[in-house]
């Protein structure tokens, strides 16, 4: 895929591209901040027939709502790709002893020796949460390291 | 009643005057250009109410109106979007700058005007409004649009043009010799590339003396330095006009965004105070004779801009209908084309020359917007045919 990117002298800048399904779709920087999510016309493919307007908070929630999963599937694909190195996703049920607490008290890395990389909570993304992030049930904890340790961790979230 | 009294009077009743006919524009969705215009004629010399004691205070007005108008003009464009235009899209700003100053200059010259006049011509059916042209295009949601890059950096080649157009056109006012002429166009263009080089060079130096957390501040020192330029520029005989758009292109990145919304409130009401003025200078009665010539002239360049548009939206690779609707954007002529010919008039070179700019401007400042909401549905209808 090819993200084409123009200059607007006096505006700021558009990328665009084009879907594997045809649909060009494109974003305006403006200087002002503002972004423009655009959709082109499939009969006027110059057209923008649908102009969203965006302020900064808005584009941020929009961005990560887009962009946190496939972060997470970045995340299982480059693991894969090391030797005995699994990454996986573990939600935080409901009633688990660590819900509502903060993570170092579960002290996952000295009793599994699996690091917790991020945990993904409604659609955001805390990449490398520290020892005081605070669990909710709900959330879906992304860990690496072998297969028996992220095997404990598991035990561990549910049962404590 | 006493004198100032007098001029307050004359002129908040012109200011209110204008802010009423603003909301009127505002609703109609047009420029408000082409009102503000209507007003000076009303106002000035053999309109219906003649103001007679504040017009030297208007005239100051209006030439700070000028600098303030070509300083935001000159914000709008960093140096690096002027080289990358001058570089990318010469081909099509070269075809702009010959199809839409031929009009003018031959208007000109078929009526007998002579050389100087054919120039000052030239510029005003040259430069299309990239204050109203940017307003339609955010308008009718084009800003996104595919031929929109095409479209804004035509207006870029054209501020290009005007920073070498504006001072060979003053030394052609002042009536130098041929001798004196040329060593002043030779100063005048000098100064351009020297300060197109220090943007891109050494503008973060002027920037760092310039820039200022201080909103006030940094007000006072963009205005005081635009200013300072632009009487440097007029001692020079290369006119105030284009110092403070140096001063404008030599500011750039954030600092000209911050300077550009500080100043823009200024610069609408000088500017506003500016087209008043040049309605002033106009007699209204002149505008009858020459209005059938200026909607002529007006067609024609209507049909030039939109060849323009068609050419360098073609060549960069846009369907039809795109090519039509950059066309379209190009219409609207206004603020600049009333600066050359506020020069042309202020130097005298020929009496019928600022009512047939005065009119012509009247009609593409009112008509260029209109068109593109007009041709919107039809170009959508061509576009599904095809």
């Amino acid at each position: 895929m090819e993200v084409e990117q123009t200059a607007l002298p006096g505006i700021g800048l558009r990328h665009d591209f084009t879907t594997r399904k045809g649909q060009r779709v494109g974003v305006v920087s403006h200087r002002t901040g503002r972004r423009d999510l655009v959709i082109y016309d499939k009969d006027d493919p110059d057209r923008a027939c649908q102009t969203v307007k965006l302020n900064d908070e808005e584009a941020d929630a929009l961005a990560e709502l887009l962009g946190a999963p496939r972060i997470v599937a970045r995340l299982n694909a480059l693991h894969q790709q090391v030797e005995g190195l699994v990454s996986v996703q573990l939600p935080i049920p409901e009633g688990s002893p660590y819900s509502d607490r903060p993570m170092g008290e579960a002290r996952v890395r000295t009793r599994t020796s699996a690091s917790i990389v991020a945990v993904v909570r409604g659609g955001r993304v805390f990449a490398s949460p520290g020892p005081e992030f605070v669990f909710a049930a709900g959330d879906v904890v992304v860990v690496v390291g072998s297969e028996d340790s992220t095997a404990e961790v598991a035990d561990i979230l549910a049962e404590g | 009643m006493h004198d100032t009294a007098v001029i307050f009077l004359e002129f908040g009743a012109v200011l209110l005057g204008l802010g009423v006919l603003g909301a009127l524009a505002l609703r109609a969705g047009i420029s408000p250009i082409p009102l503000y215009l209507i007003a000076g004629l009303a106002f000035g010399t053999g309109g219906v109410l003649p103001l007679a004691t504040s017009e030297e205070f208007i005239s100051v007005g209006a030439e700070l109106g000028v600098v303030l108008l070509l300083l935001t003009l000159g914000l709008e464009y960093n140096a690096d979007e002027l080289v990358t235009s001058l570089t990318s899209n010469a081909r099509a700003g070269i075809v702009d700058l010959v199809l839409n100053a031929a009009p003018g200059a031959v208007c000109a010259l078929l009526l007998g005007w002579g050389p100087v006049a054919a120039v000052a011509m030239a510029g005003v059916t040259y430069a299309t409004s990239s204050g109203i042209t940017a307003k339609v295009l955010s308008d009718l949601g084009w800003i996104g649009n595919r031929e929109t890059p095409t479209v804004l950096s035509l207006l870029v080649f054209e501020d290009l043009t005007m920073a070498i157009y504006l001072p060979v056109l003053t030394t052609m006012l002042a009536g130098l010799s041929l001798a004196s002429g040329a060593v002043s166009v030779g100063i005048a263009l000098l100064t351009v590339s020297v300060v197109l080089v220090v943007a891109l060079r050494f503008g973060r130096f002027i920037e760092a003396f310039v820039s200022s957390p201080n909103s006030e501040v940094l007000l006072l020192k963009v205005v005081g330095l635009a200013l300072l330029v632009a009487g440097l520029a007029q001692q020079l005989q290369v006119s105030a006009a284009v110092g403070a758009f140096l001063v404008g292109i030599a500011l750039s990145g954030q600092l000209a965004h911050d300077a550009r919304a500080l100043l823009e409130p200024l610069r609408d009401l000088f500017a506003a105070v500016f087209f008043v003025f040049f309605g002033f200078q106009t007699d209204p009665a002149k505008i009858l004779p020459v209005a059938g010539l200026a909607a002529l002239l007006a067609l024609v360049s209507m049909i030039t801009k939109l060849l323009t548009g068609v050419y360098a939206a073609r060549r960069a690779g846009i369907a039809k209908a795109g090519q039509a609707r950059a066309g379209i954007a190009l219409i609207p002529r206004g603020e600049f084309n009333i600066v050359i010919a506020g020069l042309a008039v202020g130097a005298g070179v020929h009496p019928d020359l600022g009512a047939l700019a005065a009119a012509y401007v009247l009609i593409l400042a009112a008509f260029g917007p209109l068109a593109a909401k007009l041709v919107q549905p039809l170009i959508e209808a061509i576009a599904k045919r095809a």
